[in-house]
């Protein structure tokens, strides 16, 4: 269902629309059922001239079932939704498959730095393709990102994925994707980060092999020999001072 | 089931007290067990001192009890003496506390020099400002209590100042012993 | 216990009749009595709840015709739009929902309904609302000061928060800080009163399975927020003395930790939401035996499920930081505390559902809010399935799908369920009734264009719209005709709901003052308020009550009446 809203383009995105598939089925049969109960009494029971309302105190076996099973089987429910949740969380957050290439991704406000690791395909080698708002990847392959901040926090987010990470200052993450459509997708900073977090986005292009080759050949050429580490960092200002 | 309506009320002003310092104790503890660097300027707090008011404070809450007792009896003017006492000692801790703090700024080490002293400072803080308003509570409670009014008030700030008393002898090994 | 307050209250009523003499300013300023301030909490919320209102149909204009002049207010610039944005949320958490369901309704019913002439510290019951109202100035003081107001939303997440370079507003983050400490503050005293107050003051004969689920509700909602809030009060002081002294508890850079914050921040915050939910439930509980003629169904499991919900609330909160750099495997140990809150909840709205039953019902304008209420807060509680489910909160954390799960459940307690009670408890507190006409006008006009603003922002947020952009079209994908036009649509709703409140303002004012006067008991109800006066004059009773039965007896068979108050003898 989702992806008629946006664009399904990564390995596991399948996985969440499935989610949200199963649950929406799950609490909409739930939702629907007990919002037309609700009507239904409303006007059953309205008021009648000359009818006095019965005097029911819940504790009658057989109209406290209608309480118990449905308690019971939302229970159930619970549980399925709980297993397939945790499933493609796992998937998502928990395992780590072998990568086919690590890419940088540095927030700061308001802007993404990315950093490829060039045709020598390791990190911070003079190599290093570093870019500003866009991320080249290549279509089917097994991508590590290292996510940090320089600053505040704010979030990594690419909706095409459905992939979503708080960039933490001082800390380092390591996640995955595998893009599996090509197509130019955004990406959005998704935690509230200062007066510039309305305009801090960047685009992250999925290539066909050949297309990213050019890419990277293109840019390995133009970038020269900069020994400076990606990861250098900016002194923060000091709080309070 | 049936506790007075002040003394219930200290009870759970407690319970709200106790979460607060156990907020921020939580998060020290947390903290301090994921940086073992903060053992070193731990080491730099003194340790006499905190004994020493570790002392002070109890000996005070002992002049509280002794307090709630001659309220019990009825003697007013006693219990606002013993009161005074406790007081006493409150003011005792503060002097305590802030000729070690003078001393420790002296050397150099502020609210401003990381982790481990913003902990101190602020926890340590927090407590002296509940001995300041426990000590002004106290006043006005012995205040009325010389004049044998509201003797159950006495019991009721007695509750309070074990509770700092309490929270102090937390704060002690906390910040003081463990290195 | 009972026996100890009857005889007191005797006394005290005598003392009373002094406060017959009182000037404008004691009575309307300086008031002791519970329904005063109970109802100076009220508008002082209805008050922050138009400033609230206000700043959402600005940022709402914004996002529909973004870069146009918004009347009213002139154009918006992305700083500005974050300080309405996170001052809209904490007001409308902090000052509306907050003093209008606990302090407001809690002032004015506890002692009502449990035969009390007052609270049990009256004093210190006015310093609670001299504190509030204080937070309520230096809040909007902060939104005028230089550089303007906080803007890093009411979650204030640090270092965002915890340093001028990085937010820009040096006073309007410390004020907005100091406004929130004040408010808490305020809330412990009121609850610490509320709490003793129903301990020991109830009536002569009520015992605890006699009290209104109203009441069960405030004093529960009390007890979370005190055990909930005490971390976030030292979490602020820390923040405080980062963004003012310097210390370092959540700044990386010199060993401090920014999750840390965000620890303290929801284990208070989750907690909140049940703080304001559980009045709310009990507000449309009493609105609703009273208009079905019927007995609460099952009074005990509801008060059990309301304990269960507030236990379980203490360990969902982590939900809120799936994806905020925690332990991945703690996101599981979350989703599972969070999916079986969903029970307790579930419970809940079956039982209001069952009391229907049997019943006979009058569609009121009271009890078309209470059953609106009931409605509208299942899509808030079914939407937050979605989002307690791990997996699916990876795509779906800070869109506007959350923005619409929250107004869902939010909305239909802070206006729905406060509109349900101010319309039921109307003639008590003045004496006069509100026009049913123009009630029903108000109901519609509400009901039907807030489905208008949100379900369009479930769908946006679907899309992966996220939250806190004051102007999507600096992104491709999220600036699509049809996303413009649902953002439209939804702003039109806005409009038009908030204009629809203008027939209640009016209607208010008007019975205030000139509506029908009614007599004690007009909707034939069994709690002890309606054998007050109409208004209760201060001390509430010349005779205290007593008790005799539980609140709910209505359409006791035998009986030639319908409803059978907790005070006849027979």
């Amino acid at each position: 269902m989702l992806d008629h809203l946006i664009a399904s383009a990564a390995s596991f995105s399948g996985d969440v629309d499935g989610l949200f598939v199963l649950i929406t089925v799950l609490v909409g049969v739930w939702f629907i059922a007990a919002e037309a109960m609700f009507f239904w009494l409303i006007f059953r029971f309205r008021a009648k001239d000359g009818e006095k309302a019965q005097y029911v105190t819940g504790k009658e076996k057989h109209l406290k079932k209608w309480i118990n099973i449905p308690h019971a089987l939302v229970l159930v429910c619970d549980v399925v939704i709980i297993v397939a949740a945790i499933r493609v969380w796992v998937t998502i957050k928990q395992t780590l498959p072998p990568a086919d290439r690590t890419v940088r991704v540095v927030a700061q406000q308001w802007a993404w730095t990315f950093a490829d690791p060039g045709p020598d395909q390791k990190l911070d080698t003079p190599d290093d393709i570093r870019t500003t708002d866009e991320l080249h990847v290549e279509v089917g392959k097994t991508y590590h990102f290292l996510l940090e901040s320089k600053d505040v926090v704010h979030s990594f987010f690419v909706p095409a994925f459905r992939l979503k990470q708080d960039a933490d200052p001082g800390r380092i993450y390591t996640g995955w994707f595998k893009p599996t459509k090509t197509g130019s997708y955004d990406i959005l900073c998704a935690e509230i980060c200062g007066i510039g977090h309305g305009v801090m986005g960047a685009l992250l292009v999925v290539d066909t092999p050949e297309a990213f080759q050019a890419w990277e050949q293109a840019h390995a050429a133009e970038t020269p020999a900069e020994a400076a580490s990606a990861t250098e960092s900016t002194p923060a200002p000091a709080a309070g001072q | 089931m049936n506790i007075p309506t002040g003394r219930l009320a200290v009870w759970w002003v407690l319970v709200s007290e106790i979460v607060i310092f156990g907020g921020l104790l939580v998060s020290y503890v947390m903290h301090r067990l994921g940086q073992p660097e903060w053992a070193e300027q731990a080491a730099h707090t003194h340790l006499w001192f905190g004994a020493t008011n570790t002392f002070v404070l109890l000996t005070s809450s002992l002049s509280a009890v002794l307090a709630h007792r001659a309220a019990e009896e009825g003697n007013g003017p006693k219990a606002a003496k013993l009161l005074h006492l406790t007081c006493l000692g409150a003011l005792t801790f503060l002097i305590i506390k802030s000729v070690e703090w003078t001393d420790e700024i002296r050397s150099g080490f502020t609210l401003q020099d990381g982790g481990f002293w913003s902990y101190y400072y602020t926890a340590a803080g927090l407590h002296a400002f509940h001995v300041i308003v426990g000590a002004v509570i106290m006043l006005w409670v012995a205040a009325s209590a010389r004049k044998n009014q509201d003797l159950h008030r006495v019991e009721n700030i007695g509750i309070y100042w074990h509770f700092v008393d309490i929270v102090w002898i937390f704060l002690f090994p906390l910040l003081y012993i463990a290195k | 216990m009972a026996q100890h307050s009857h005889e007191a209250a005797h006394v005290a009523g005598a003392s009373h009749d002094a406060h017959h003499h009182q000037n404008w300013f004691q009575k309307y300023c300086w008031s002791t009595d519970h329904k005063m301030i109970g109802m100076q909490y009220m508008f002082t919320g209805m008050a922050m709840a138009l400033l609230g209102a206000f700043m959402a149909y600005v940022f709402r204009m914004q996002l529909a015709f973004p870069g146009h002049a918004v009347p009213g207010f002139g154009l918006v610039s992305p700083g500005q739009y974050n300080m309405l944005i996170t001052n809209h949320g904490s007001i409308m958490i902090f000052w509306v929902a907050m003093p209008v369901l606990i302090a407001g309704f809690g002032n004015f019913l506890i002692p009502l309904m449990i035969g009390a002439d007052d609270m049990v510290f009256p004093r210190l019951n006015r310093l609670s609302y001299q504190l509030f109202l204080l937070s309520a100035l230096v809040l909007i003081a902060s939104l005028f000061v230089q550089n303007g107001g906080f803007g890093g939303a009411w979650t204030a997440y640090p270092p965002l928060s915890a340093d001028k370079h990085y937010n820009l507003t040096p006073w309007g983050s410390s004020l907005w800080l100091i406004a929130v400490v004040l408010e808490f503050v305020a809330f412990l005293l009121g609850g610490i009163n509320f709490i003793v107050t129903s301990m020991n003051s109830r009536a002569p004969g009520m015992k605890a399975f006699d009290v209104p689920i109203v009441v069960w509700t405030i004093v529960i909602a009390s007890i979370l927020f005190l055990a909930s809030v005490g971390p976030l009060v030292a979490g602020a002081i820390m923040l405080l003395f980062d963004q003012l002294l310097g210390t370092s508890f959540f700044n990386p850079t010199r060993g401090g930790d920014p999750v840390l914050w965000q620890h303290l921040f929801w284990f208070f915050g989750h907690p909140e939401v049940y703080v304001v939910m559980l009045p709310a439930m009990g507000i449309v509980a009493e609105v609703m035996t009273v208009f079905a003629r019927k007995k609460l169904f099952a009074y005990k499991t509801v008060i059990y499920t309301i304990i269960a919900t507030g236990v379980l609330s203490f360990f969902v909160w982590a939900h809120h930081q799936f994806v905020a750099g925690i332990d991945p495997r703690m996101a599981n140990v979350f989703t599972v505390t969070t999916l079986l809150i969903s029970i307790p909840v579930a419970e809940m709205c079956f039982v209001y559902i069952a009391t229907l039953y049997g019943g006979s019902i009058r569609l009121t304008t009271p009890m078309l809010w209470a059953l609106a209420f009931i409605a509208e807060f299942l899509i808030g509680g079914v939407t937050g399935i979605y989002l307690g489910s791990s997996g699916l909160d990876v795509f779906f954390h800070d869109t506007y799908f959350v923005v619409a799960h929250f107004h869902y459940t939010f909305f239909p307690i802070a206006i729905i369920a406060v509109m349900s009670g101010v319309t039921f408890w109307f003639p008590k507190m003045f004496g006069r009734q509100l026009n049913e006409f123009w009630g029903k006008v108000h109901f519609w006009g509400t009901i039907i264009p807030f489905n208008g603003i949100f379900i369009p922002l479930f769908i946006l947020g679907a899309a992966g719209e996220h939250r806190r952009i004051f102007d999507y079209s600096n992104f491709e994908h999220m600036s699509k005709p049809w996303m413009i036009d649902m953002r439209i649509a939804a702003t039109v709703s806005l409009v038009v709901m908030l204009a629809f409140q203008i027939p209640f303002l009016i209607n208010f004012v008007w019975s205030m003052f000139k509506g029908p006067k009614v007599g004690k008991n007009p909707w034939n109800a069994n709690t002890l308020e309606w054998t007050a006066d109409s208004p209760p004059p201060h001390g509430n009773w010349a005779v205290m009550p007593e008790v005799h039965r539980g609140p709910y007896e209505y359409s006791v068979p035998g009986r030639e009446r319908d409803f059978w108050p907790q005070d006849e003898k027979v």
